[in-house]
């Protein structure tokens, strides 16, 4: 057990696939020479070398298209998309041809393709560099979707999504990458996909978050206890396939959900989680399912007090919770 | 802006309350659920508890006052920034609320006020849950009705629920509260739900007309719950009525000698009572019939036998109840009734002394009744009624001699069972007090 931060999980579960196995290949922009625009990649080329680290040229699809290319002749590719906001000339690879593969094919092509996309806001970095896409990609059949929170979970969800037979869309927030410390386990730490997990438990209310909201939703739940508040905070981890049997579990006991996303609000994955709440947790609702989510905004701002009136924070998700209790 | 206090619905057909002592003067401060003043109703005294926290600014109505259920009594000044308008705005309309800006949660008033009014100013809203002028908040959450069904709360009973949610909506803390104070005082609910559906007196088609010097009698609240209770009786129940007499001079005789001593041992006076008592408990386990009430689905016979006693008081007659009363030897009978009817003189009694009843006896014999035609204790099966023990020249043998005999009286409900069985309910207790055999100087048999 060693505490390290999420970039050093997330690091290290490259490290380790890339010498576990020779299939292995990380590329994407600046992830070679550089180490990565923000150093998760350091390293990697100098040990591995240029055959199995790739600096790409600047073309999101073709990154994406050439993995999957790489993928059907027995490669492991691991693409790094350097910033989400980037990943939208991907999203036709990722869609028509990635996502499709194995039904298309009647099982006899998989596509084993891990895409790490870093994510999210509150580092100013403005229109360009902040967004969350989760929704876009949760929505498509074929295809998976993890959001890690703790280090443990960035280094075992990594690993598994690279053996994933399947492509998986893996998104790091990238404001957690030093601000979150954790222990992780020594050795091989695999963490499945799908299964959510409870972060802390409550019976007052259930906050479901993914991601950096895992974080500011811990902090609101600290200052819900001494308010007499206990709320339990779900950490759903995997978005797609979603974990409904711990997320009705937790309703059954607090009666409550607030869900929590950096994402806009309106037709976020939130939705999704509610709508599954309303209908098959109906008999155990004292209250509708609320969610919480970003304004109804096409970017994160680039001034600062416009940033932070953007983003979520403790404070913000305390308010809605207490405001869900006095239902 | 104060909030009123009101007098709450203290029973499915109480309609009104009179106040006792007021436990808190104007200026005092009061906790949430501190009580406030006592509540005096037709059978018991509560002391209700204050439904907001503050202080009391002013009492509304002074105590001995009667009045109906939902006026305002008192006056509380809840403190600043307190959800006040949460517990006690009407249902219409909190579009307030939904805005985040009023101080929300009952929970948590003052910490709730500042982050609030900071996202206000940071037009938090867009990113907070969205401001819509939210509709009433329907009263039964999913979760609330599936709780009722589960636990067979009455729809009735339901809507009586306090409601502590928004606009008065009735969360799931509410009913869990309510349940378990059903599970402390449950016989009190059935005591509330029995007097009749209406809650007002059948009157006759035309009042009376009055002549000079007549007066009118306010009915009290303990007459009109009576009159009530017996209408519905004879409306309801078909009466049919046994008679026999009981020799029970043996026992007359045994009590005579020894209660002075039982009083001295055991602090209490052993009456008859206690031994009829103690008879008619061992002749239901033999007719359950006895201890059961009439329902359209069927006969529902009680299991444990909860044994009711008319006990006379200055303006009425109220029943109290023996729990259990198999159970006790005839010593712990006569203890509790003088317990009991202690209790029922002072207006002491609490909701479990008179609620749960199976079966009833009545005394009219102390009076000096020697027959006595008695009305059912709704909703039960059968009552029981003991006459004076008047001594008579009777049969003995091929002789006459001076005996003690009673009328043991039984009216019943003749839905649930028949004469025969009526009468040999009635012969069973007469063959227990006849062939009682003095064991010593004891009073058990």
């Amino acid at each position: 057990m060693a505490d390290k931060r999420f970039l050093d999980a997330i690091h290290d579960a490259l490290h380790e696939e890339l010498a576990r196995d020779d299939r292995t290949v990380v590329l994407g922009e600046d992830v070679g020479r550089k180490g990565g625009v923000f150093g998760v990649t350091e390293g990697l080329y100098e040990k591995f070398g240029e055959d199995r680290v790739l600096d790409t040229p600047l073309a999101e699809s073709m990154i994406v298209g050439v993995s999957i290319g790489m993928a059907v002749n027995g490669l492991i590719p691991v693409p790094e998309i350097q910033f989400a906001d980037f990943i939208h000339p991907a999203f036709d690879q990722i869609l028509s041809e990635a996502a499709r593969l194995r039904y298309r094919s009647n099982n006899d092509f998989g596509c084993p393709i891990a895409i790490r996309v870093p994510y999210g806001g509150g580092v100013h970095g403005a229109l360009y560099h902040s967004q969350s896409v989760e929704a876009f990609y949760a929505h498509i059949p074929g295809l998976k979707v993890v959001v890690p929170y703790t280090p443990a979970d960035a280094k075992g969800l990594l690993k598994a999504a690279i053996r994933d037979p399947d492509p998986v869309l893996y998104f790091e927030h990238k404001k957690m990458y030093r601000l979150v410390r954790g222990d992780v386990p020594d050795g091989d730490h695999v963490v499945p996909i799908g299964p959510a997990v409870v972060r802390r438990s409550g019976r007052d209310l259930s906050i479901f978050a993914y991601g950096l909201m895992v974080h500011e939703s811990l902090g609101a739940a600290e200052a819900l206890s001494r308010e007499g508040i206990e709320a339990e905070v779900v950490d759903v981890r995997t978005l797609r396939p979603l974990d409904t049997r711990t997320l009705l579990d937790s309703v059954a006991r607090t009666s409550r959900a607030l869900i929590v996303h950096e994402d806009n609000r309106f037709g976020g994955f939130g939705a999704e989680i509610a709508a599954t709440i309303a209908e098959e947790g109906f008999r155990h609702l004292d209250a509708p399912p609320t969610r919480l989510g970003g304004p109804e905004i096409p970017a994160v701002p680039f001034s600062a007090p416009f940033e932070d009136w953007f983003m979520l924070n403790a404070e913000k998700i305390a308010a809605a919770a207490r405001r869900l209790v006095a239902y | 802006m104060p909030t009123e206090i009101k007098m709450p619905q203290l029973g499915e057909s109480v309609h009104e309350g009179t106040l006792g002592k007021w436990l808190k003067r104007p200026g005092d401060a009061v906790a949430k659920y501190e009580p406030l003043v006592e509540v005096m109703t037709d059978k018991v005294n509560i002391e209700m508890p204050s439904p907001s926290a503050g202080v009391l600014k002013q009492i509304l109505v002074e105590e001995g006052q009667t009045v109906s259920t939902g006026t305002a009594i008192a006056l509380i000044e809840e403190p600043a920034g307190s959800a006040a308008k949460a517990a006690t705005a009407p249902a219409a309309g909190q579009p307030a609320a939904a805005q985040g800006t009023q101080a929300p949660a009952p929970r948590a008033p003052g910490a709730a006020a500042r982050p609030d009014s900071t996202d206000g100013q940071r037009g938090g809203s867009a990113a907070q849950v969205p401001v819509r002028a939210r509709e009433s908040a329907p009263r039964l959450s999913p979760l609330v009705r599936r709780l009722a069904e589960e636990q067979r709360i009455s729809s009735e009973d339901l809507e009586a629920i306090e409601g502590t949610g928004t606009g008065g909506r009735v969360t799931k803390e509410d009913v869990l509260r309510y349940l378990e104070h059903r599970r402390a005082a449950p016989a009190g609910a059935a005591a509330s739900a029995a007097p009749p559906v209406a809650g007002t007196v059948t009157t006759p088609a035309e009042k009376p007309a009055q002549a000079p010097g007549d007066q009118v009698q306010p009915l009290s609240a303990l007459r009109r719950t009576i009159a009530e209770r017996m209408a519905r009786s004879k409306r309801e129940i078909p009466h049919a009525y046994g008679v026999i007499e009981v020799d029970v001079t043996n026992l007359v005789r045994h009590r005579e000698a020894h209660k002075a001593a039982w009083r001295a041992r055991e602090g209490v006076n052993v009456s008859i009572t206690a031994f009829v008592v103690r008879a008619a408990t061992r002749a239901l386990r033999e007719f359950p019939a006895l201890n059961a009430t009439f329902t359209p689905e069927g006969i529902l016979v009680r299991q444990a036998i909860h044994f009711g006693i008319g006990v006379a008081i200055p303006d009425g007659l109220i029943v109290v109840v023996i729990k259990d009363a198999d159970r006790k030897s005839v010593v712990g009978l006569a203890r509790e009734l003088e317990a009991l009817a202690g209790r029922a003189r002072q207006r002491t009694l609490t909701l479990d002394d008179v609620s749960g009843g199976t079966f009833t006896l009545t005394n009219p014999g102390v009076f000096g009744s020697v027959f006595s035609m008695p009305i059912i204790n709704y909703p039960q099966a059968a009552i029981l009624a003991t006459d004076a023990i008047v001594r008579r020249p009777a049969v003995l043998g091929e002789g006459i001699a001076i005996r003690e005999i009673m009328h043991l009286g039984l009216a019943f409900d003749h839905r649930v069972f028949d004469g025969a069985v009526a009468m040999r309910f009635l012969t069973h207790i007469k063959q227990q007090l006849e062939g009682f055999a003095a064991a010593g100087d004891s009073p058990e048999f």
